[in-house]
């Protein structure tokens, strides 16, 4: 029986897994160092928030393996033989495959920080950093974190909810103002004080200062403050986590390298998830993608063509979420932060300054783009079809009603949206 | 986190909740309300009774709102959620011990030995029943029962929590008036308006006890022979409330889950989902979602219903005459009738709904055939008095006791802080059975999942108080079409990436069992879907 070998149990490889055992009687061993079995990476947070506890964080039961005959190791793989088709583990163990799925995620970036290895200095990516987060907990006045993206105000939100104070050091003029455009951004750094973080906008990391015991006391900025703090997260983003295979004959980049069937340059070995990096980009997207959702369609995908189906990974409309505190945030489509030559934004805020949407479409035919909405929910569905059928602007503007996907008997602002934009086209024109 | 769990079970929790002067000071108020109930349950005689209990159920009630007030006040809209597994009252540690054990003993008390509470049969109430009296005599003339004492203070729990969960969902408005809903039924129809209508009994003229919001066979006494006999008594109003009693079960029902799901009874209207909506609220989390949870209570449900369904049928065989000459309705007509009528209603769910139940429609199947069988079979094998082998009059006590008594009430409120907030209404409410069976196979009502973008977090799956694992639908892009939901919309309050909404639309695609992770292409999904 053919044996198919998946290192990592996070979603990208359990997707994979699921639909191998779906779809064939093939052996399936999934290894992962970190934990025994598959949790959500997104939810560790809400452990630290005490939301749930970690087997809450379980999408599946532990019977959930075994009946499924997948297997699972725990080990952490050092090297990977391809000409023997063989993995070798730390302890010194070694498992043969006959194909092998790479499937390991991402690390926490760290740029060379002096004192970034200190005790007391983590990231927030796997269930140790959050272990070491716990441990180093009780005693902190103040925590340091380094990087505005979306693990940083997660990060801010968790220690906040233990009463915490938290200074956030963002690179940048505004939260996250790579993706967000202008008026998104700020009202996320508004969000971000009304929760007493003490938000420093363009403010850089320079050093990360030691205690006598080779902890975290302080950091010092690139504006010449020094911030006594006893933990610092180092949330700058993420890159693939492909170390082990510095060695072996898998060609790498920043990820492993694949093409749009996932295939990487040795045979029978492939690569999914956020570790993968596509040789040329798909569309507008990045060649690495570090997101839940593209690797659970890389999992599906790399299933199906494992199993005879020779599958093409062809993700479709690009949708995201997140939520910053207390203001959920989706995406459908591309709006980008500093609109593309061919592209016009509307823009709408409610009054109260915690919901606003921003709708791109095409300048000369109106096409619409994408949408961010913040603080209203919508269908996926809907704006997936409205891309497809490239509906124009004010189509999408005249139907959004059905497009909304908020509670029963939450306040509406179709209506006002509708008026805003009309009275902005006017204008315009 | 192993530390986590040892800690819940101090005293002291992980993450810092330091009362605030108001906590504290409300804390004091609450526990001196309660104190003084309770000084009066051991004979302590308070001289101004209406003035004492006055200042008891407020102290209760501004304590409770005003440690809400100093819990959320001052904190940003959003979800509340903070530490909730720290705690030691919500996460099962001393605290929720020391709870569940005091309200269990308070249900033992209050079912089996209303003499502990100051009850008094031919004579004035003692103890803290006594205290109550003044309020009773207000409302109906009558003095207090523990009856009244227990549903005083069911309607003020329901009241200051209310106002508490409004407190800390108050940027949602469906939990806002859907609570808003609980707290009025519970006030008006389940204790003012039954009290009033005492008012009215006279000495030729008696009006049963009747919560009007109460369904057959939640109210499993409805269609005993005293009320019957009490109903038609009363003339025009008595049988007003009787053919109001049976149309609320075959009319009313129906037509209100069609429309809406058994939200619109469970967590709008019903005063037990009242109670674990509001006072049970610090517990939803504790629920079990595992499978086996879920085997378990499809079995003890449905046996429930059965029993419940037995016994209301020999309760009414009992009374009923042979003669036809003196009434329509006797005996022979009215077993018969039930036979017909359950084998029709289960011959239209195995025709017209078999593909949807595949393994339930079996249990069901064989629970129907057994109480079918055993009526027609037994009618003519049994004696006037008995139906099966027992006694009407057994099996209504026994039902009374096991079902109404020990599982609503010690288990079902009682252990609130240990099994979570809907034990009963999950594993025992024959009417949330009923519900069940009809919102599953017959409603618009669901749950929508936003396409593709569930992130498999388990906030949904951990606040539901039925304990269903509403991630696995979630992550799968499937509706939740679920017998036992009660429709409270907290999955969907804490789902951080608005996954989910509770909807009533067309019956058409309400099921989706396929595959439907949007983002992908449509040939992939063509080939995952394919079997």
């Amino acid at each position: 029986m053919e044996h198919i070998v998946i290192i990592g149990n996070g979603i990208s490889g359990v997707t994979a897994a699921r639909h191998i055992r779906k779809l064939s009687d093939k052996k399936i061993t999934i290894i992962s160092a970190e934990t025994d079995y598959f949790f959500s990476r997104t939810a560790l947070m809400y452990i630290y928030m005490g939301h749930m506890k970690f087997e809450h964080t379980q999408p599946y039961e532990n019977w959930f393996w075994k009946k499924n005959r997948i297997e699972l190791k725990n080990g952490f793989v050092q090297q990977v033989d391809t000409t023997n088709k063989e993995l070798h583990f730390a302890d010194g163990d070694k498992m043969s495959y006959d194909k092998l799925i790479i499937a390991t995620g991402s690390k926490p970036n760290k740029f060379g920080w002096p004192g970034q290895d200190l005790d007391g200095v983590m990231g927030m990516y796997h269930k140790q950093d959050l272990e070491s987060l716990e441990k180093h907990t009780p005693g902190t006045k103040r925590a340091v974190i380094v990087g505005g993206g979306l693990i940083g105000i997660e990060l801010a939100e968790m220690l906040v909810s233990r009463n915490i104070p938290v200074t956030f050091l963002v690179r940048e003029t505004s939260f996250w103002n790579g993706v967000l455009p202008a008026g998104e951004s700020e009202m996320i750094n508004r969000h971000i004080r009304e929760h007493h973080i003490d938000l420093r906008l363009d403010t850089n990391l320079v050093e990360i200062l030691a205690d006598e015991n080779g902890r975290a006391r302080a950091v010092t900025t690139d504006k010449g403050e020094t911030i006594e703090c006893q933990v610092v997260g180092l949330t700058a983003g993420v890159s693939p986590n492909i170390d082990f295979l510095k060695d072996s004959a898998i060609e790498t980049n920043r990820g492993v390298l694949v093409n749009r069937h996932l295939e990487t340059n040795i045979s029978d070995v492939y690569a999914i998830g956020d570790c993968a990096q596509q040789h040329e980009a798909i569309g507008l997207r990045r060649p690495i993608e570090a997101v839940w959702y593209t690797g659970r369609m890389m999992g599906e995908t790399v299933a199906q063509t494992i199993c005879g189906n020779r599958t093409e990974y062809k993700p479709g409309h690009w949708f995201n979420s997140a939520k910053f505190l207390d203001i959920e945030y989706q995406t459908y489509g591309w709006v980008f932060a500093r609109p593309q030559e061919y592209e016009k934004q509307f823009y709408w805020e409610h009054e109260g300054g915690k919901k606003c949407i921003r709708i791109s479409y095409h300048k000369d035919t109106n096409e619409f783009l994408g949408i961010n909405n913040f603080g209203i929910r919508m269908r996926h569905e809907v704006f997936d079809k409205w891309l497809t059928e490239k509906r124009d602007v004010d189509y999408v503007i005249n139907h959004l009603a059905e497009a909304n996907f908020d509670p029963e008997f939450f306040a509406r602002h179709e209506a006002e949206i509708l008026q805003h934009f009309n009275s902005q086209t006017l204008t315009n024109a | 986190m192993k530390h986590n769990v040892e800690q819940s079970m101090s005293l002291t929790s992980p993450a810092p909740t330091n009362l605030s002067l108001m906590q504290k000071f409300a804390t004091f108020l609450g526990v001196t309300g309660l104190g003084i109930l309770l000084l009066a349950a051991f004979n302590i005689n308070f001289p101004h009774k209406a003035l004492w209990l006055t200042i008891s159920l407020s102290a209760i009630t501004i304590g409770t709102i005003a440690f809400s007030y100093g819990l959320y006040g001052n904190t940003a809209e959003g979800i509340k959620n903070n530490g909730v597994f720290f705690k030691s009252i919500s996460n099962r540690g001393f605290l929720g011990w020391i709870a569940g054990i005091l309200l269990t003993g308070f249900y033992v008390v209050l079912y089996f030995y209303p003499e502990y509470l100051g009850l008094v049969k031919d004579g004035d109430n003692t103890g803290v029943i006594a205290v109550f009296d003044p309020l009773s005599r207000l409302l109906s003339g009558n003095p207090a029962s523990q009856w009244f004492v227990y549903g005083t203070l069911y309607t003020v729990a329901i009241f200051a929590f209310g106002i508490k969960f409004m407190w800390k969902y108050r940027h949602n408005r469906y939990e806002v008036i859907r609570t808003g809903s609980v707290m009025f039924f519970q006030t008006a129809f389940a204790f003012i308006i039954p009290e009033l209508m005492a008012r009215l009994n006279t000495d030729t003229f008696k009006l049963p006890y009747y919560d009007l919001k109460n369904v057959w066979p939640l109210n499993y006494y409805n269609f005993e022979g005293y009320r019957i006999k009490e109903f038609v008594n009363a003339g025009n109003i008595g049988l007003a409330l009787l053919i109001f009693g049976i149309a609320s079960i075959f009319i009313i029902t129906p037509i209100l889950t069609y429309k809406y799901g058994k939200r619109w009874y469970c967590s709008w209207v019903c005063g037990c989902g009242g109670l674990a909506e509001t006072a049970g609220d610090s517990f939803r989390q504790l629920s079990d979602k595992s499978k086996f949870a879920w085997k378990v209570e499809r079995w003890v449900i449905h046996s429930v219903l059965v029993f419940i369904i037995v016994t209301t049928t020999a309760v009414v065989h009992s009374y009923l005459g042979h003669d036809t000459s003196k009434y329509w309705l006797t005996k022979n007509t009215f077993l018969i009738g039930v036979s017909v009528f359950l084998t029709v209603l289960f011959a239209l769910i195995w025709i017209f709904k078999r593909q949807e139940l595949k393994k339930d429609a079996r249990y069901g199947a064989i629970g129907y055939l057994v109480i079918i069988l055993a009526f027609v079979a037994l009618h003519y094998t049994s004696g006037d008095s008995k139906i099966f082998l027992f006694k009407a009059n057994d099996l209504r006590s026994t039902y009374g006791f096991l079902i109404g008594s020990i599982f609503s009430g010690v288990i079902g409120t009682g252990f609130y802080p240990i099994l979570g907030s809907r034990v009963w209404c999950r594993f025992g409410c024959p009417m949330a059975a009923i519900l069940g069976i009809q919102q599953r196979l017959f409603s618009k009502f669901r749950i929508t999942t936003n396409g593709g973008q569930c992130i498999s977090c388990g906030n949904c799956s951990t606040y539901c108080e039925m304990g269903i694992d509403v991630r696995a639908y979630a992550q799968k892009g499937e509706n939740i079409v679920r017998a036992s939901c009660v429709g409270c919309g907290i999955c969907s309050a804490v789902c951080p990436r608005g996954v989910l909404k509770l909807e009533n639309g067309s019956q058409e695609g309400r099921i989706n069992p396929n595959e439907v992770l949007l983002g992908n292409d449509v040939n992939l999904m063509d080939l995952v879907n394919r079997k």
